[in-house]
């Protein structure tokens, strides 16, 4: 994996102590609350509901062993020993104080980690596929573009007063597990027709208040023009961008008040300015990185074992057929480990199940692991003759939960009972989904199924693109829950629609239950997932379950 | 005749810590909601949350929120002032924990 030169060192040295100092100025006053919280917020912490969170980038979602257990070292000396894994692929300590930030983001420094550009108006950190050097059906690993993307954007001094946030995804596959069509440039890899590796280049794509898809600007971007082209991306959104209004300054709303073609036109025109300017540096770059996410030495040993356990024993078996996904070498698989325990919070993971994570990534998966954006755990390269004995040792942290995929792999943003922007919780809304269905033995039956939980408007838990996505509201002082069904966030994506009014906190799991019963009674086959189901039918057979007919609101 | 004033409490969070703070009568930032000074005339409640703002070494976001009173005292109105008096509701942490 890449380590930081003695450039990134010292920059990432030089933040935490300018930090520190800001902090120290604070605290004995020379800095008011208005001139501080901007330079917080640059450092990733924010002031939430009942305390401070702090926000840890974890670049394209990669993490060494080393990494994770001084992340478990922070949760336990700082916070109150757990994290919780987001959306975008960061993590984020609920309970750190103040004056310890500086020791945190020092220890951070310790293991070339930091906070920069977490928040705020400027290039977020960059996420990617996290299965990326690992999945079968990848053209190229996403991961040096994500890290030559990563140090162009950081503190770039063009780029640090965006009107508005801007996140990047990219993936090297052309089956999409990043959601690239819902940032604000999305990057997926495709071949031309030399077959020639490239990327198909997605602009203005977002959820939030105006979930748009992403417009596709370039079908066949050449990978030597990538950092001019993104470069010139944001150069036009940085002159176009509404900074008079916040829910007008994403990119997506100047891409819709533009227009497809002039926007397009106007990209080409600086792009043409800027790609001589690169001089080619930024692939000599490239090439420097690449040489860092080299393939490991993979081992070539029989997977006998594997089979005859997988034969052998159902609860391994149920666990195997969930959790792993194809590896582009045959003898071995990704392994995504649930953080979606029955009842437990969606991401979180306490440092004891750090520590074991990072154990047994040095154990049995070449040292690498990754955080996705669904919010699980990603060994992404075990041999398959480890399975047995991993499966074995996740059991006994619980981490061995069988249903990546299924209804209670959700995704939930922190909501009301953290966030200070949230207007609902989601969090137990997760778990009484979980537990619920799990009560009733349905969710193997159910089969694959995405639910997806915001709480608020803001759509930090994708909502828009779940099969089944759930918005939590405030409706005159009261929680409350709208329902989106059909979202997809893959390489056919699509925004979710309304299902109509909402239901109450007491009334949503109900809810849930009736659009999965009605699911059930009118699948062709057991094979036709609740997304098909859907594109099939369409919104009526679920609006019946959900609110009635209409003969039954006259009857009643 | 103008609508009627609903009573207010002050509250924040502390600067260092980050908690859930409010301000009662006597001048001190208490973790406890119910020792809050509800404030039902406007003028006032303006002139303490100016007084709330102006220290700026120990509190961060002062604002007023709505409340009503109760047998220990001011009572949340709003669900997010209710969470705010307790913690998450996924982990026992926080204030629920604090002072069980």
């Amino acid at each position: 994996m890449y380590s930081y030169s003695d450039f990134d060192e010292s920059f990432v040295r030089a933040r935490v102590a300018q930090f520190t100092s800001q902090v120290e100025r604070r605290l004995d006053g020379s800095l008011t609350e208005e001139e501080f919280r901007p330079l917080r917020l640059m450092n990733g912490l924010y002031l939430q509901l009942h305390a401070y969170m702090l926000r840890v980038a974890i670049p394209y979602g990669t993490l060494s062993p080393h990494q994770m257990r001084q992340l478990a070292m922070i949760a336990d000396t700082y916070d109150k020993g757990y994290g919780h894994f987001t959306t975008r692929q960061n993590i984020q300590f609920n309970w750190p104080k103040l004056p310890e930030v500086p020791a945190i983001l020092g220890a951070l420094a310790d293991v070339e980690m930091h906070a920069i550009q977490t928040s705020g108006n400027c290039v977020r950190n960059v996420t990617a596929d996290h299965f990326a050097g690992a999945a079968a059906d990848e053209i190229a690993d996403p991961r040096p573009y994500a890290e030559l993307l990563r140090q162009w954007s950081t503190d770039h001094p063009e780029f640090q007063f965006l009107p508005r946030k801007f996140k990047i995804a990219i993936t090297g596959a052309p089956n999409d597990r990043a959601v690239t069509r819902a940032h604000d440039i999305g990057l997926r890899m495709v071949r031309n027709a030399a077959k020639e590796p490239g990327f198909e280049v997605f602009v203005g794509g977002g959820l939030g208040r105006t979930p748009m898809i992403g417009l596709t600007v370039r079908d066949f971007l050449p990978e030597a023009d990538l950092l001019p082209y993104v470069e010139a991306v944001l150069s036009v959104y940085n002159t176009l961008g509404r900074r008079d209004n916040k829910y007008k300054a994403r990119i997506k709303i100047t891409v819709h008040e533009t227009g497809a073609t002039e926007i397009t036109r106007m990209v080409e025109e600086r792009f043409a300015e800027l790609r001589p300017l690169f001089g080619g540096n930024d692939l000599k770059l490239l090439e420097h990185i690449r040489a860092a996410f080299a393939p490991p030495a993979f081992r070539n040993a029989p997977t006998d074992a594997y089979d005859a356990f997988h034969k052998a024993d159902p609860t391994f078996r149920a666990w195997a057929d969930t959790n792993l996904a194809e590896h582009r070498n045959d003898q071995y698989a990704i392994v995504t480990i649930s953080l979606k325990a029955h009842g437990e919070t969606p991401g979180d993971a306490t440092s004891d199940q750090m520590r074991l994570m990072a154990d047994l990534a040095e154990r049995f998966g070449h040292s690498d692991l990754r955080i996705s954006h669904e919010q699980n755990v990603i060994l992404p390269h075990v041999h398959k003759s480890d399975l047995p004995s991993l499966h074995a040792a996740l059991t006994t942290a619980g981490l061995a939960t069988a249903n990546v995929g299924l209804l209670s792999d959700i995704i939930a943003c922190p909501g009301m009972d953290y966030c200070a922007l949230a207007t609902a919780r989601s969090i137990p809304v997760a778990q009484e989904l979980a537990t619920h269905f799990e009560a009733l033995k349905l969710e193997h039956e159910i089969g694959p199924l995405k639910i997806k939980i915001s709480g608020c408007i803001n759509a930090c838990g994708h909502h828009h693109v779940g099969h089944i996505g759930i918005l939590g509201l405030d409706r005159a002082g009261v929680e409350n829950y709208q329902i989106t069904l059909g979202g997809d966030g893959t390489e056919t994506a699509v925004i979710g629609d309304k299902t109509g009014p909402g239901f109450a906190y007491t009334e949503i799991v109900p809810a849930i239950e009736r659009i999965l019963r009605a699911y059930l009674a009118l699948r062709l086959e057991p094979a036709e997932t609740f997304l098909q189901a859907f594109r099939r039918v369409g919104m009526d057979p679920f609006k019946a379950a959900l609110y009635g007919s209409e003969g039954e609101k006259d009857a009643a | 005749m103008s609508r009627r004033f609903t009573p207010k409490i002050v509250t924040a969070n502390l600067l260092r810590e980050g908690d859930v703070v409010y301000l009662t009568a006597d001048d001190r930032w208490s973790a406890q909601h119910h020792e809050a000074e509800l404030i039902d005339d406007e003028a006032h409640a303006q002139m303490r949350l100016l007084h709330a703002a102006a220290q700026k070494l120990l509190v961060v976001g002062a604002y007023l929120a709505d409340a009503r009173p109760g047998a220990k005292g001011p009572e949340p109105v709003h669900f997010r002032e209710a969470f705010r008096t307790r913690g998450p509701s996924n982990y026992n942490h926080g204030k629920q924990a604090d002072f069980a």
